[in-house]
């Protein structure tokens, strides 16, 4: 009994002597959080506000809904539906072939070179290419591009004998699988790595053989991982701009390229109001997609606990 | 290196408990008969196991015991099929399961975690193993069902892994492993990644299904505790090879090497003097275990076998621990030598106090100095 | 997995890396093309660094200059601004990680092409305040990095435990500022490196807001000169990407150094290290 008050008294004559912390916590957090949010206010939320707003302002200032009527022009249909193509056929051809590095992946040392060089060339395409790969495929596929004359002076084939296609939508095609199968492989890959082998073990125990472990629990385990990163995918290349615009110097065929007209044009004033309504559909479809993502992200992150 | 098959006079123990398998007697069919003939298993530049010889008799639970590395978790996933062994035999009823792959082994395997299924809720994870057999959808979920009453976990079978406690998850895999009737059990540290508490609690169960189903079971463990409490013998390994196997009991009461009476249990070390078959202690005599060699020794006594007495072994007591049970003192006798005992509360000495200590076990384990 | 299946995972990793080679070495290969168009030389690559052509180049220079220099303010941005708000965040307010989160995948759902619509009225107020320098940008970049970068230190935050030190610090007696810096930035040292090579990484390749917002830096600069100078432009294009590449790598290895373990003889060890944590009870 005694001791027990005896150490209480003790430790509060302690308390007593150490400096109160309250008062100095505050402004701690104050000096971290609030530049931070501040900052995030003014370069986001405020552009974004802006962005999504313009298209419901007309010309005079007044709110309208008349400007989400040129998301009915059939151009502007069609630039989403060769969006919605090119990015569906780029994400397809991506996530298959990006699972199956991914596949290829697992045999090397999860630690070693050349995986570690395979994570920075995949991240460097992905995420940085933009530009830079318009010129790539330009030199290869261009009209003076290397494969092209290559295939030319040497096999007889002319692959711009029917049109140039490189300099129009499906020139798009090429490069931009050409990001969307390392973004795949950056996207996947950790459901890759997720499962486990004592699931092969036991299933093997229980009495399956490697192709009941395939079809019965790879396949089912990592089937919400694929259909995100698709989605992903699409949505990644939904939104890319600089490869088209570096390929399509004049031209709106797809979204972003009909955004940069809405911004770059002189000719007729409002036409502020239209890039708003575009970007405000962009992002419609942005929002669907990338809450199907993580939706199935969250699936999938349960099931590697 | 002691082994003893059982059947031997020197498994049974006194009082005649239900810890030995009586070999050969009529039992329910439910498990098959293992050996292992000097089983060497090598991998590039280590040897993992160098000249394994163990048998597990039908309905028999053996329980391999050693530290990390020793090569139990090896020998295991050789009868699983999951490694293959370089040289020696693993054979199952007699039959030779060199060329048999694991998934017509018909063996039931629990892993230390992980092994759930996580995209099937608790049912399917359990009927997993008879839909390989292709059993029908009827049967199999009645056998499902009354496997997961069996292990208590009835009304869950619809959850999913991530919903369940570490324990219950244990619990499933046991039912999944179980419920196809395989010859053989093979456990996998199954209580390592449990709470203590769950751990005491699972490996009961485990002992009961276990006995009543009446499977050949080998247990991989590295807790000393739960290879004692769980198995019908004990095997304990290190670096390889096999010290020594025997009931728990004769491992406690008569270990064969310095390891294994180093591991199993608490020990004191004592340097005593070894003549004609009998053990020197300091102010006891005593007999010693097997026949040790004349000459000076190290005796192992356990801390039960140690008390306070008026005269004897002189020290200075340096620390008590209160350990619910028993209280736990150490007591200094030499500059190099802490003596432990067990002993009641209210036998306890103030540290500090000038104690003498009596040895009092029946016999003494007797390892050679090195 | 069987040797078999190894030496198929390794075929494909072959097959599809000389695939993704072609577009590389075709631009080699189009750099070397002699004047005429015949053989293969150096002609091009002479002609960058030639003091003659120095005026034809005057623009790529700039828009090299100005990428090196946004790189460097964005990522002191990034330091400044975002990392003591992630770990404050990470360490006192931890209702706010979700928030946080939801605020760094707000600029993958927005993309650029969206944002810099939005910024265009922005800048307007930026250039009257601070001038329309390229380097303005660099404010603009800040969120653009702003998964990236918090990725990667939420990341190294992760795998710390940067409470426990953060708590340890504080008992032993260090008030807030200098856990920061003598506790909390040394054991981050790898998310913060990190978090500035990718940001370096993502500015140079920028292409969208800078040639929407009418400022001068590497990629503008790059279509520029492409239009009169292919040749040059794959170059640089070359460099620009080997660069990158170079940076990741590091990035890479500078991550994995102090978290790789030491290889263990025997499976248990080696399984142990996979070993759930203990779970509640049952």
């Amino acid at each position: 009994m005694t001791t027990l008050t005896e150490g209480a008294r003790r430790a509060s004559s302690v308390r007593d002597g150490a400096v109160p912390t309250r008062v100095r916590r505050r402004p701690a957090a104050w000096w971290g959080l609030t530049p931070f949010a501040l900052y995030v206010v003014l370069f986001l939320v405020v552009p974004c506000a802006i962005a999504l707003g313009t298209g419901f302002v007309s010309s005079d200032g007044a709110p309208t809904l008349s400007g989400l009527a040129a998301l009915g022009d059939p151009v502007v249909l069609r630039a989403f539906g060769s969006s919605a193509l090119v990015s569906g056929v780029t994400a397809v051809v991506g996530a298959l072939v990006g699972a199956v590095v991914c596949w290829g992946l697992t045999a090397l040392r999860p630690d070693g070179v050349v995986r570690s060089l395979i994570d920075s060339a995949a991240s460097v395409l992905a995420q940085f290419g933009g530009v830079m790969l318009a010129f790539a495929f330009t030199a290869t596929i261009g009209i003076q591009g290397v494969v092209t004359q290559l295939l030319l002076t040497r096999a007889g084939v002319d692959i711009f004998a029917g049109g140039v296609w490189f300099y129009q939508v499906p020139g798009l095609l090429l490069p931009y699988a050409y990001f969307q199968v390392p973004l795949m492989v950056i996207v996947f890959m950790p459901a890759v790595t997720g499962l486990k082998p004592q699931w092969q073990e036991a299933v093997a125990t229980l009495g399956g053989t490697a192709r009941q472990h395939l079809f019965r629990v790879v396949v089912p385990v990592l089937a919400p991982a694929f259909v995100g990163s698709l989605l992903l995918l699409f949505a990644n290349a939904f939104s890319s701009y600089a490869t088209a615009a570096a390929l399509i110097s004049q031209g709106s065929q797809i979204v972003p390229l009909q955004i940069r007209a809405a911004l770059v044009s002189e000719t007729v004033l409002g036409r502020e109001g239209v890039a708003g309504v575009l970007a405000l559909g962009m992002v419609v479809v942005m929002v669907v997609l990338m809450t199907l993502y993580s939706l199935l992200q969250r699936r999938t992150e349960r099931w590697q606990r | 290196m002691t082994t003893t098959a059982p059947g031997d006079p020197t498994t049974a123990s006194p009082d005649g408990d239900d810890r030995s398998a009586p070999a050969g007697a009529a039992r329910p069919v439910g498990g098959a008969a293992v050996a292992f003939r000097s089983v060497v298993k090598r991998y590039a530049g280590h040897t993992a196991l160098q000249g394994v010889d163990l048998d597990l008799a039908p309905g028999e639970l053996v329980a391999l015991l050693g530290p990390s590395g020793c090569g139990k978790t090896t020998a295991l996933r050789s009868l699983a099929g999951l490694e293959t062994v370089t040289s020696g035999r693993v054979t199952i009823d007699g039959r030779d399961v060199v060329d048999v792959p694991t998934h017509r082994r018909d063996v039931g395997m629990v892993f230390q975690a992980y092994s759930l299924f996580p995209h099937l809720t608790v049912q399917q994870n359990v009927e997993f193993g008879l839909r390989m057999r292709r059993v029908g959808r009827a049967e199999r979920s009645t056998r499902a069902g009354d496997m997961l009453d069996l292990v208590g976990l009835g009304d869950l079978g619809g959850r999913f892994a991530h919903q369940l406690s570490g324990g219950q998850q244990q619990r499933v895999a046991l039912a999944r492993a179980l419920v196809t009737r395989p010859r053989v059990l093979l456990l996998d540290e199954p209580l390592s990644a449990l709470d203590a508490k769950v751990r005491v609690q699972l490996r009961d169960e485990i002992r009961r299904l276990q006995r009543e189903l009446a499977i050949t079971t080998l247990f991989v463990t590295h807790d000393q505790e739960e290879a004692l409490a769980v198995a019908d013998r004990v095997a304990v390994m290190r670096a390889g090879t096999i010290e020594q196997i025997g009931s728990p009991e004769e491992l406690y009461a008569a270990p064969a090497t310095r390891f294994v009476a180093e591991f199993v249990g608490t020990s004191n070390r004592l340097r005593a003097e070894v003549v004609d078959g009998r053990v020197r202690l300091p102010g006891h005599e005593v007999a010693a275990v097997g026949s040790p060699p004349d000459g000076a020794a190290w005796a192992y006594v356990r801390p039960e076998d140690v008390a306070f007495a008026d005269r004897g072994l002189a020290g200075v007591v340096e620390g008590v621990s209160f350990l619910g049970a028993v209280c736990r003192s150490s007591v200094r006798t030499g500059p190099e030598t802490l003596v432990v005992l067990d002993h009641r509360a209210d036998e306890r000495r103030p540290v500090g106090a000038r104690v003498a200590l009596a040895f009092t076990p029946a016999s003494v384990a007797v390892a050679p100095l090195d | 997995m069987t040797g078999r299946s190894t030496v198929a995972r390794r075929a494909a990793l072959v097959v599809v890396g000389a695939v993704f080679a072609v577009p590389i070495l075709a631009m080699v290969a189009f750099s070397l093309r002699s004047a005429d168009g015949t053989g293969h030389d150096l002609g091009h690559w002479r002609a960058i660094v030639d003091p003659e052509n120095e005026r034809a180049y005057r623009n790529l220079v700039e828009g090299v200059t100005n990428s090196l220099v946004l790189a460097g303010a964005s990522a002191a941005l990034v330091l400044v601004l975002l990392v003591p708000a992630v770990v404050l965040v990470h360490l006192r307010y931890p209702r706010l990680v979700r928030p946080l989160e939801f605020v760094s995948l707000v600029p993958i759902t927005v993309p650029a092409i969206v944002l810099v619509v939005g910024l265009a009225p922005v800048y307007s107020v930026v250039a009257r305040v601070a001038g329309s320098g390229a380097w303005t940008l660099a404010l603009a970049y800040g969120v653009t990095v702003l998964p990236y970068a918090y990725r990667a230190i939420q990341a190294d935050l992760a795998s710390t435990d940067l409470r426990t030190l953060a708590e340890a610090s504080r008992t032993l007696g260090s008030g807030w500022l200098r856990t920061m810096a003598l506790v909390v930035v040394p054991s981050l040292r790898r998310g913060l490196l990190a978090a500035a090579f990718i940001t370096v990484a993502v500015v140079l390749g920028e292409y969208t807001i800078a040639s929407l917002l009418n400022r001068v830096n590497l990629q503008t600069a790059l279509v520029q000169v492409s239009r009169s100078d292919p040749f040059a432009a794959v170059i640089f294009a070359l460099l620009a990407l080997l660069f990158a590449f170079v940076l990741l790598v590091v990035v890479g290895r500078v991550g994995s150094i102090g978290t790789a373990r030491p290889v263990l003889p025997g499976r248990d060890r080696a399984r142990r290290s996979r070993t759930a944590p203990r779970k509640a009870l049952s």
